[in-house]
């Protein structure tokens, strides 16, 4: 072995623990900053569970067979969820720009959805009611605010898991909504 | 003063129970096993590192209601952990299934295992080698002149002590 081939390798050697070191730092911080709570949904690519609720301040029911049709966004809220409050003002700029947005009241009051649409403000089309959150169930959810995000065809293309936010909007909703028109065209 | 203190200790000894207390009443002691089983190996997603049977939160409540009810039904183990996996995904399952986005879940420690045994191996029959130390053939040399002259001191003073 020549020297200079000898020398390279006692640098590897050297450099060894360093090189674990930095390795180990790069997957620990990978694992510290991945959020446990975002809990992928099972239901991303495939249709929306089937379901029928009535609604809130109306008459009339809503099923999985009404999101179709269009692109949807279906907004799991409460009046005792603090969240909602905060994504409030997002969901409602959505609604605005002519988003289909539907209410999912989750495991609330009547009267109590009633007064928190009327005090911030109702985004939503209709409201469907989940009393005892049997549906909720079904749908997998687990916490409000939950927002679900559904194609045409019915399909659940993602789902949001906390308040919807400026970063979410234009980073992950704004680009599906790109992509799900690409699509149909 | 020391029995006191020993019943002090002793009761800080006493696990708090703060399990919600079951008021479900079963057909059979098959369902109420499967029932604890079940409640046991089920995650809730509110707070993670709960199961679903010690958990207070109201999502647990629902779904230990809603097992009960198709355990009332006659559903089997296997139907209900599905009906669990279709909504809330593996993650609901304390015990999670081998399949290759687990595989280094469950491989990872073997391997991290059988490397360590490795690189144990490896240094230790390093170690070996460097024990055995290479002499120059000057080195040869001296440690003969040495030992010869050690034997010639040996032999004289063995002389001396005759």
């Amino acid at each position: 072995m020549t020297q200079q081939a000898n020398n390279n390798k006692s640098l590897l050697k050297r450099l060894m623990p360093l090189i674990i070191f930095i390795a180990l730092v790069a997957v620990l911080a990978i694992g510290l900053t991945l959020n446990p709570r975002l809990v992928p949904s099972p239901f991303v690519g495939k249709p929306a569970p089937e379901f029928e609720l009535p609604l809130l301040n109306a008459s009339g029911k809503l099923s999985h067979e009404d999101l179709k049709g269009g692109i949807t966004l279906l907004n799991v809220f409460a009046s005792w969820c603090f969240a909602c409050r905060q994504e409030h003002e997002a969901i409602t700029r959505l609604s605005k720009n002519g988003f289909r947005v539907i209410g999912f009241n989750y495991k609330d009051k009547p009267e109590d959805a009633a007064a928190w649409l009327r005090q911030f403000g109702n985004p939503y089309q209709v409201v469907a009611q989940d009393l005892d959150g049997r549906v909720g169930i079904d749908w997998g959810v687990y916490g409000a605010p939950e927002t679900f995000v559904i194609d045409h065809n019915g399909i659940v293309r993602d789902k949001r898991i906390g308040p919807v936010d400026e970063e979410y909007i234009s980073e992950e909703l704004m680009p599906l909504v790109q992509q799900i028109r690409s699509e149909q065209t | 003063m020391r029995v006191i203190m020993f019943l002090v200790m002793a009761l800080m000894l006493t696990p708090v129970s703060a399990a919600p207390v079951a008021t479900y009443e079963f057909a059979s002691e098959e369902q109420e096993a499967l029932f604890n089983k079940l409640s046991n190996e089920l995650r809730c997603l509110v707070c993670q590192n709960q199961a679903i049977s010690d958990s207070n939160a109201d999502l647990a409540k629902d779904l230990r209601d809603e097992m009960y009810g198709m355990l009332q039904q006659g559903m089997s183990e296997e139907e209900i952990v599905e009906f669990m996996v279709v909504r809330y995904g593996d993650f609901v399952l304390y015990n999670p299934p081998l399949k290759p986005m687990t595989w280094l879940l469950w491989f990872g420690p073997v391997f991290a295992l059988l490397a360590g045994f490795f690189f144990v191996v490896r240094i230790i029959n390093r170690q070996k080698k460097a024990a055995v130390v290479e002499m120059s053939s000057e080195e040869i040399e001296r440690l003969k002149t040495l030992q010869s002259e050690a034997q010639a001191v040996i032999k004289s003073e063995d002389n001396k002590n005759r």
